[in-house]
């Protein structure tokens, strides 16, 4: 690992100081930044740790009734704080890695990393939900853009995300034993107004909607109203893991156990 | 930059720079060497500790991070007269290790399961252990000593 500069700031405003510097990145967790630093691949000049500002942490109701999460708040902490507020999140939290990592890993790295086979973006691209930056708030179809890409500006914090309780959700995941990532997941989220079905672990492209699952799902919200539907395996990921066409597979069958599964 | 933490109960303080793990400061520094590094690329879980109470893989963890913070190695675990405590003696009752690589991290996640759910079933202590990976046992003997460390009868759980 390269050395750097370890800043730890109180303040969101001192964090959002420290990180206009050049080179400068930010540590949530560290739990996926850590092992890329070993790696090398990446080296910033300074890390400014987000772990000492309490105004990122903790899991709350908003005005609006929506499902509040600060961008500092680690996976174990939703997985047991928002488990009456939004159990099918809280469920999703609780299946990330294993306990230690989610003692440390955080919300909002996991959404600034975007990885495509992680848990969080399926969550927050089913439910609507917003990502709340130090300057402004970003609505989830228009923030996923692509594999480890997201419509973060260098230097910008996901200070909070805030998820729309759905009336019945479900999120399931296929996991790579070895990782414990998803292979696949599909998240399920029926809202008065319709469904959302995001998939993850699957595209080229990271998370994204499945709109004909969707139309289908908002009709009628049974398994049965999938028979038929499948997903394409065009830009589905082929790894030692899996084909495309295994992936695509799996999109119809655990949307359909998803939407068993919703309560 | 000078860090301090609390470990074991005691105080104690080194020179870090910022790139320093947290594992490299207890093995190095404290010459704490009975957390172990087994993958460094933060999937073994040989190299976990407790960090104000919470288990967390300290290769996957900075120092700094952890200045101001309580520590807990595998060597603040037994007991004040130095006998084995309780998940250690079950772990060697019941064979629960071979070559004893992964045990620090084992015992360390043992103590924070059975904090969090004092009498675990067999899947619970399973799903519980899937970041700490074993070579030597199997995990069967290691799901039974944490059974019996929770004051369950093993007798009739997993082969030895
Ligand atoms: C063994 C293991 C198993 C795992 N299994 C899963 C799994 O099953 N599912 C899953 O989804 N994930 C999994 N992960 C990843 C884990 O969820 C990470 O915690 C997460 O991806 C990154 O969060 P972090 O807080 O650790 O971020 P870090 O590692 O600290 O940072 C990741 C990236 O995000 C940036 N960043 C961090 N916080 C913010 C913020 N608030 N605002 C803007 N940028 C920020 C950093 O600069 C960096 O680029 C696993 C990790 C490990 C080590
Ligand atoms: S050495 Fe830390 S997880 Fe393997
Ligand atoms: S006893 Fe050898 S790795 Fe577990």
């Amino acid at each position: 690992m390269y050395n750097f500069d370890f800043v730890k700031p109180k303040t969101l405003a001192e964090a959002a100081a420290a990180m206009a510097g050049d080179e400068a990145q930010a540590l949530g967790g560290g739990q996926t930044l850590i092992p890329s630093l070993k790696a090398r691949l990446a080296s910033p000049t300074t890390l400014v740790s987000l772990g000492g500002i309490k105004e990122m942490v903790g899991v709350c109701t908003g005005d609006d009734g929506s499902t509040c999460i600060g961008g500092a708040t680690t996976h174990g902490a939703v997985a047991k704080d928002a488990a009456k507020l939004y159990p099918a999140l809280a469920k999703l939290a609780a299946g990330i890695g294993d306990p230690a990592v989610r003692n440390r890993g955080t919300i909002g790295g996991s959404l600034a990393n975007n990885d495509p086979a992680a848990c969080y973006p399926s969550a927050a691209l089913a439910s609507g939900a917003t990502i709340v930056t130090n300057t402004r708030k970003i609505a989830a179809d228009d923030y996923f853009q692509g594999m480890f890409t997201t419509a973060l500006d260098a230097g910008e914090i996901v200070t909070e995300v805030r998820f729309p309780v759905p009336e019945k959700a479900a999120y399931i995941k296929f996991e790579q034993p070895a990782s414990r990532f998803a292979l696949t997941g599909v998240f399920v989220a029926k809202y008065k107004d319709g469904v959302r079905v995001a998939v993850t672990g699957a595209s080229e492209g990271g998370v994204f909607r499945w709109k004909e699952a969707e139309a289908a799902l908002s009709k009628d919200f049974s398994a049965k109203a999938l028979a038929g539907l499948s997903a394409s395996a065009d830009g589905m990921i082929t790894d030692l893991h899996g084909t495309a066409a295994y992936r695509a597979h799996l999109v119809g069958v655990l949307t359909r156990r998803a939407v068993e599964a919703a309560a | 930059m000078k860090v301090t933490m609390t470990v074991n109960g005691a105080s104690r303080s080194g020179e870090v720079e910022g790139r320093t793990l947290l594992v490299n400061f207890l093995r190095d520094t404290l010459h704490l060497t009975g957390t172990h590094v087994g993958c460094d690329t933060s999937q073994c879980g040989a190299c976990v500790v407790h960090v104000n109470g919470q288990a967390v893989k300290s290769c996957t963890m900075l120092a700094a991070e952890a200045d101001g913070a309580e520590i807990k190695t595998v060597e603040g675990m037994a007991n004040g007269d130095g006998s084995l405590s309780t998940i250690q003696q079950a772990f060697q009752d019941h064979h629960g290790l071979q070559c004893g690589f992964c045990t620090p991290g084992m015992v360390m996640s043992t103590a924070a399961l059975l904090k969090e759910n004092p009498k675990p079933t067999e899947a619970e202590v399973r799903h519980y252990l899937e970041g700490n990976i074993c070579r030597c046992t199997g995990y069967h003997n290691i799901v039974k000593a944490v059974m019996a460390a929770s004051g369950q009868d093993v007798s009739t759980i997993a082969a030895e």
